[in-house]
């Protein structure tokens, strides 16, 4: 099968587009590149069906030329999901600038305090010193 | 039977919280059934088992794996099994006192369980689930010895134990698995008949063999047991003297018999058997808590029982398991009876406890009965079992080492060590006895309240036992022998019985008992030199030390590789997508052998349009405009997909990327112009690196992917199938309704999800709104306007157009939506296309005029759409299956309506409604189409309306003029309660 090399170009440049966005830190520059890159990645699917060809309607278009079905009906899937996750993120983007003023994703805070247990070589708040003892004297009281 | 009785176990365990609280502690009497029933249902099967014959019982499991349930009862698992429910019964009527007015009843359902999980252990043949068994006691003495959470003993202790035999239970299975694999089964009994021999299945058994030292406690893994103290008494009564260290016991009792000759099983059952004893008994010795002495008397029994069954002789097998019957009585009745003196005194110490003989006189004595079997007093059932023991071992000091090998000098070694283990033994038996009851003169006198006769009824029978037995040597050595004689190594043992003449054994007796009277005697110089031996660190400072070091090793990996920023771990995911998936580029030579440039000229054309809009959206700072740029690469990925053959695709694409845009602009109309300014980093330049390289192996491997396809596309029978199973033209809609239904529904699950996770993240409390358009407005509904609720609007920001034209086209969307809705199983369209056609009739009635408005278009709540729409798609789904077809089966339904087929006309018949075909998968497409009108209003009732009232209400961000920020909203009283419940929020960690 001889693959579209147009396609396949629309859908790299569209992805790179969508890689350079989501690296970002706000969530709404993270979100327009999910949109974009997405519409790349729906094109690959139409690389991948092979030739364009007519609608696959039965009696409208003769069987060999017609185009693939399967890989439509999956990107119809996809359009319709990526539409519930943009409104979804965006809503995120809004409630973030409700709560801080900004919809940048900010460092987690417990990843950083990790980091400095680490640097003072402790172990992680879970651990315990185990203590066998019976008298119920060392309750915790928390 | 036995089944049905460990499931009975498991039911009574259920109920225990219930019962207990209908009934009060009388409850536990009930609970106490289950083991009693069994109990009585073994001594039943005792004429079976004690002429030899074995009761057996198969459930079939997992077939493909050949793991069945498969249960056999031989007189070892008969003995241990009678152990178990026998003690498990009085334990379980004891607790009826014990923990009387002590609300507990999850604790003593737990026991029930693990009584359940052990009863399984001793009586399954099957490996695999004697593993499970196994493991099912660990996880249940785990939840017991930590029964009370606050307490850092409980919970330090119950992790212990738990990482400690589940460490030896992981060498088990490794063992379990080599031994089925070379037996080739994992049926015990089989495994058993013809032990497979070589290096394998020693080393095998003796990774079992870790399992069981782990289970015991056993040096180097002793150090859990006496944490485990931490558990309610009546608790460490049952684990500890009858049940999960005996599990130990049992199986190297079970598999010494073909596995004992396996190399190195000997020197580390003989030799940390007997570090064992020593060990326990030298630290009972130092122990001021009777509770805790009796604990590592336990470690120390149970080092001399391993040796004993697992040394592999006739003699000692024999003596081992009348080891193990004299110590399941004598650790029982012990330790309830530290219970009861715990209960009546309020303290278990023995530099406190003074004159309790006098104030209980009968548990005295029967303390007393137990403490002496424990030290190997005659007439006691202790007495003969270590007699035969000590019988049993001098035997290896013989020729051959009674057949194992054994040479002499190692041989007296071990007859030593065990001499001054019951040497121990004795002392600290009699530390034990004066500790609890004894009179000491220099303490002040205790307030002891009486125990209740029911209380201390189960250890004065239990304690009687122990002395009973002892003159019982005869049936009893005739019940054991059967299954000592598998063994074929070594004499057989002269049998249990008080006097054997002035034998060898005797003599080490009487030395121990000397012995060990003259350590009580001189105790007080012997804690002085105790107290002299250098301290050395134990194993579990070790497994502290190990544990810590886990931790700190996990702190520093999680600092070094979690890092925090969203941006560098999508960063680290996209490089391995280059290097791995774009390098393999570099090897690969499966490249096309011919490419086209393109279809039609025209996909150049939109192509390098959409790329300069990419890159623009990229690249730009205003929020509107980028929006404005990513929807024209999304129109214009419509026209490509119309140019390829897709006119589904197009329209939904083109429906899918409007409603976003509207979407988006109702947002964003709160939103600062400008996304955050950032000083201009060098990560823009990796990430422009990055892009490329992503964008490029994305190209590349697309064409390498499409190139290298050799197979026909599974969608070549698409065209008939379509037609002939799913009544349908559109193959594209009968792929989505019918061959992948399974795929739409679970797509439209995400909708519903998604839908609703916006809603609750504008609404926070919850989704549900009252619709109520009319109320409270009088301009509602108005003469002489085009949408009822315009009225309502500031008249600044109406559009007199605009409601006009949504007055006109709001029927006709409908209309449309509708006919592309049934017109989509033929034609372009589906529930896809008409639900988005719908949706934007509504959002275009609420952009014109409000959200009166759009409650007036669609008075419902949208969840109740969504729901709708999910449960008729799902009962389309199930409905054929419930009429004798298969799930998401499509049905065609021929219609006519008679008389208005055709209309005759003078030229010919003209069709009029013709044939008409109902197809049933259309009904799940009205479930998409219902779920995404649902999607599509929720999303308009939440960021258009639900934005609105948040303005009002001042709890919009609002946008600083000449910033990229915005104040944010004022706390509401609603999120500072979502606040404080979920502990999240603004400044929450600064």
């Amino acid at each position: 099968m001889s693959p579209n090399v147009t396609l396949a170009i629309i859908a790299g440049a569209l992805v790179a587009c969508g890689v350079y966005l989501i690296t970002e830190r706000s969530l709404s520059r993270i979100l327009m590149g999910v949109m974009v890159g997405g519409n790349g990645v729906n094109l690959l699917f139409l690389v991948a069906s092979g030739a364009a060809g007519g609608p696959p309607l039965i009696g409208v278009t003769p069987k060999d030329e017609m185009s693939d079905p399967l890989p439509q009906a999956m990107v119809l899937t996809a359009i319709v999901i990526a539409l519930a996750t943009a409104a979804f993120l965006v809503t995120m983007a809004y409630r973030s600038f409700q709560l801080n003023g900004h919809d940048e994703v900010a460092d987690d805070v417990e990843d950083a305090r990790i980091r400095e247990l680490a640097k003072a070589d402790e172990a992680s708040d879970s651990f315990e010193e185990i203590k066998f003892s019976d008298t119920g004297a060392d309750v915790v009281s928390e | 039977m036995i089944n049905a009785i460990v499931i009975a176990h498991l039911v009574v365990a259920l109920c225990a919280p219930w019962l207990v609280r209908k009934i009060g502690s009388n409850g536990y009497l009930l609970m106490a059934l289950a083991p009693a029933v069994g109990f009585g249902w073994l001594v039943g099967l005792g004429p079976l088992i004690t002429t030899g014959g074995s009761y057996t019982e198969s459930l079939s499991w997992i077939p493909q794996l050949g793991v069945e349930i498969h249960y056999q009862i031989g007189l070892l698992q008969w003995l241990l099994a009678l152990i178990v429910t026998g003690i498990g019964t009085l334990v379980l009527l004891y607790c009826r006192w014990y923990f009387e007015g002590v609300a507990n009843p999850r604790t003593v359902g737990i026991l029930t369980a693990f009584a359940a999980a052990m009863l399984g252990l001793v009586t399954v043949d099957d490996l695999v689930m004697l593993y499970v068994f196994w493991e099912l006691t660990t996880v249940f003495s785990y939840l017991l010895i930590g029964y009370d959470p606050t307490r850092r003993a409980n919970r330090s202790a119950a992790m212990t134990a738990l990482i400690v035999t589940t460490t030896g239970g992981l060498a088990m299975l490794v063992g379990i698995v080599t031994l089925g694999q070379t037996a080739g089964t994992f049926s015990l009994s089989a495994i058993l008949a013809q032990p497979p021999s070589g290096t394998l299945p020693a080393a095998a058994a003796l990774l079992m063999l870790v399992g069981a030292l782990s289970k015991s406690a056993l040096v180097p893994f002793h150090f859990w047991l006496p944490g485990a103290m931490a558990a309610p008494t009546p608790i460490s009564a049952y684990l500890h003297a009858a049940a999960m260290v005996k599990a130990g016991v049992y199986l190297v009792a079970v598999i010494s018999p073909a596995f004992a000759d396996a190399p190195g099983w000997r020197l580390a059952v003989g030799g940390l058997g007997a570090a064992t004893m020593i060990l326990g008994g030298w630290r009972a010795l130092r122990q001021n808590d009777i509770k805790l002495l009796l604990a590592y008397g336990t470690v120390s029994q149970l080092g001399f029982m391993v040796l004993l069954c697992g040394f592999g002789t006739q003699a000692t097998m024999l003596a081992g398991i009348a080891m193990l019957i004299a110590h399941a009585l004598f650790k029982a009745t012990l330790f309830l009876i530290v219970g009861v003196v715990d209960h009546s005194t309020g303290t278990r110490d023995l530099t406190k406890l003074t004159g309790v003989a006098r104030k209980m006189p009968v548990i005295a004595v029967v303390a007393g009965i137990a403490a002496a079997s424990m030290a190997g007093l005659p007439p006691m059932l202790g007495f003969i079992a270590k007699e035969s023991a000590l019988e049993s071992l001098t035997y290896l000091a013989g020729p051959d080492g009674d057949g194992t090998g054994l040479p002499a000098l190692p041989a007296v070694l071990l007859v030593a060590a065990v001499v001054a283990g019951s040497v121990l033994t004795v002392a600290y038996s009699l530390r034990w006895w004066w500790g609890a009851f004894a009179d000491k003169p220099k303490l002040a006198e205790l307030d002891v309240h009486r125990p209740a006769a029911g209380f201390v009824l189960v250890p004065i029978l239990l304690g009687s036992l122990c002395l009973v037995g002892g003159f019982l040597g005869g049936p009893l050595t005739d019940l054991i022998e059967p299954y000592a004689a598998t063994v074929t190594t070594g004499h057989a043992s002269h049998g249990l019985a008080l006097w054997h003449g002035l034998t060898v054994p005797l003599w080490l007796s009487l030395l121990a008992l000397g012995l060990g009277g003259v350590l009580f005697w001189q105790r007080e110089a012997m804690g002085r030199v105790q107290a002299t031996f250098p301290k050395v660190l134990g194993a579990d400072e070790l497994y502290t030390l190990a544990m810590k070091r886990i931790d700190t090793i996990a702190v520093e990996v999680t600092a070094r590789t979690q890092r925090g920023s969203l941006a560098s771990y999508t960063s680290i995911v996209l490089a391995v997508v280059v290097v791995l998936a774009g390098g393999s580029l570099l090897f690969t030579t499966h490249w096309p052998a011919s490419v086209r440039p393109y279809d039609y000229l025209p996909q150049v054309v939109i192509g390098a349009a959409m790329i300069v809009a990419g890159v623009l959206a990229a690249t730009s700072r205003g929020r509107v405009r980028a929006l404005l740029l990513v929807g024209a690469t999304g129109y214009g990925t419509a026209l490509l997909f119309l140019l390829h053959g897709g006119p589904d695709l197009a329209l939904t694409q083109v429906l899918v990327e409007t409603v976003s845009l509207i979407v988006f602009v109702m947002v964003l109309r709160r939103l600062p112009k400008y996304f955050t300014n950032r000083p201009l980093q060098s990560t823009r330049w990796w990430r422009t690196v990055l892009a490329v390289l992503v964008g490029a192996s994305v190209s590349l491997l697309a064409l390498v992917a499409a190139g290298a396809r050799v197979a026909e596309p599974v969608s070549v029978d698409y065209y008939e199938a379509a037609y002939t199973f799913g009544y349908g033209k559109n193959i594209v809609n009968v792929t989505l309704v019918d061959t992948r239904a399974w795929d739409t529904i679970g797509e439209i699950s995400v909708l519903v999800i998604a839908a609703t996770g916006v809603a609750s993240l504008i609404f926070l409390r919850s989704r549900v709104q009252r619709v109520r358009p009319r109320e409270g407005d009088a301009a509602f509904g108005a003469r002489g306007l085009w949408l009822r609720a315009s009225g309502a609007l500031d008249p600044g920001s109406r559009s007199l157009i605009f409601e006009v034209i949504t007055r006109v086209m709001f029927s006709v969307m409908m209309v449309v939506s509708v006919y592309l809705l049934l017109a989509g199983h033929n034609a372009p369209g589906g529930g896809f296309a008409g639900g988005l056609v719908a949706g934007i009739a509504l959002m275009i009635r609420y952009l014109a005029a409000g959200r009166r408005e759009l409650d007036d278009a669609a008075p419902f709540d949208a969840g109740r759409l969504l729901g709708l729409g999910l449960a008729v798609s799902v009962l389309s789904a199930i409905t054929p299956a419930l009429l004798g077809g298969k799930i998401f089966q499509s049905y065609d339904l021929k219609l006519t309506i008679p008389g208005w087929e055709y209309l005759e006309t003078p030229w010919g018949p003209w069709t009029l409604f013709g044939e008409m075909h109902l197809v049933s998968s259309t009904i799940f497409d009205v479930g998409v189409y219902l779920i995404v009108i649902g999607v599509v209003l929720d999303l308009t009732r939440t960021l258009g309306a639900g934005i609105d009232i948040q303005s009002e209400q001042d709890q919009a961000p609002v946008p600083q003029p000449e910033s990229t920020r915005a104040r944010p909203a004022l706390p509401s009283e609603e999120d500072q309660v979502i606040r404080y419940t979920t502990g999240g929020g603004r400044g929450h960690y600064t």
